[in-house]
């Protein structure tokens, strides 16, 4: 699993709530916890699809 | 009440997985579209720090070159390239005010809520950031929608949409300023192609990822009767001396600023420090004064 671009992981926030997210580089999830949805990373890329978010 | 969100022209899943199917070969237009965005970016005369591009067709199509970026994110509904992200242009998961960049390349036609998505844009910019777009406009396809129209009122009770609806370049003046975008400029281009046959050009645009996405389209196969006829139509209406049909692309550009004290701005009413009959050297006419001839 490659690293996300810190350049990206400063503009990104979370399309439900535009809220922040915090990066759990371990588990490859940006987390929001406002909307308690986990978004996965995939090859360094984020999924900020709400659809495609684990439920906390 | 209804709001803009509540209305469903196009089946947004549907848009994704005909970005899933683009092949190289047909981006022609993107690729076009693309360089022009390039091109205006030429003539602004400032440089983009953090700069972000919507639509990027995947891998499949090179991303927006320019001397004057220096950091290149992307997004795409789709498989995307490094360093970018997956999202739905609807819902953009970007922060306010963090770009001096955002581009579009014909990915914003497919949005159901455009003055939504131009709005978040916009947000995303930091003051004085610019949003360069292209997105396609109503003369689209204009033949084929015809020829398609027909052969189905020939042989069918009534038409279904088949062609999706675009823009339409006068109203994006007015959506660009309702989106909060200063100092808009709007200007559009028809670029014509031709085909061999409508079945070539079905099949271009099936692999540009721009086929039917509309939410309320025939999911039914009309049958080859259907697209002989169409097919007709098209080749006597719309076809060149040398027996090939063209097709029509309208790219509608937009260009706008996200405010900043230092733009241009129209003077309060009634602070001209000279008068207007100066100017033009001719004698005032106060109002409720009739002109002598």
């Amino acid at each position: 699993m490659s690293a996300v671009d810190p350049k990206l992981l400063e503009i990104l926030v979370c399309p439900l709530t535009k809220g922040p997210l915090d990066y759990d580089a371990k588990a490859g999830e940006l987390i929001s916890k406002q909307a308690g949805l986990a978004y996965p990373i995939r090859d360094g890329i984020p999924i900020m699809l709400v659809d495609e978010a684990r439920k906390l | 009440m209804s709001s803009a969100t509540d209305i469903h022209i196009f089946d947004r899943k549907a848009a994704a997985l005909k970005r899933a199917r683009i092949k190289k070969d047909h981006l022609f237009l993107f690729d076009w579209a693309q360089k022009q965005i390039a091109e205006r970016l030429d003539v602004v005369n400032r440089d983009f720090d953090l700069a972000l591009q919507l639509g990027t067709r995947g891998d499949q199509a090179p991303l927006l070159s320019s001397p004057k970026i220096k950091t290149l994110l992307s997004l795409d509904t789709n498989a995307d390239s490094t360093p970018g992200t997956i999202a739905d242009e609807e819902m953009l998961p970007l922060e306010t005010s963090s770009l001096d960049l955002v581009t579009s390349a014909l990915n914003l036609h497919s949005i159901n809520d455009l003055p939504g998505t131009l709005i978040q844009i916009r947000r995303a910019l930091k003051a004085d950031g610019l949003f360069v777009g292209a997105l396609l406009g109503g003369e689209t396809l204009h033949e084929l929608r015809d020829s398609l129209a027909q052969a189905e009122l020939k042989l069918k009770d009534g038409m279904s949409p088949r062609v999706f609806p675009f823009a339409d370049k006068q109203q994006m003046g007015a959506l660009m300023q309702r989106a909060g975008f200063a100092l808009p400029v709007i200007d559009s281009e028809i670029i014509t192609v031709t085909y061999e046959n409508i079945f070539k050009l079905m099949h271009d645009l099936r692999f540009m990822g721009e086929s039917n996405i509309i939410a309320e389209r025939s999911r039914t196969n009309p049958g080859k009767d259907f697209f002989m006829e169409a097919a007709r139509h098209y080749a006597q209406n719309y076809s060149e001396p040398d027996g090939r049909i063209r097709a029509s692309f309208e790219v509608i550009f937009l260009l706008g600023w996200a405010p900043h004290e230092s733009q241009q701005k129209p003077l309060a009413p009634g602070s001209a420090q000279k008068k207007l009959a100066d100017a033009l050297r001719t004698d005032e006419i106060k109002t409720g004064e009739k002109a002598t001839p």
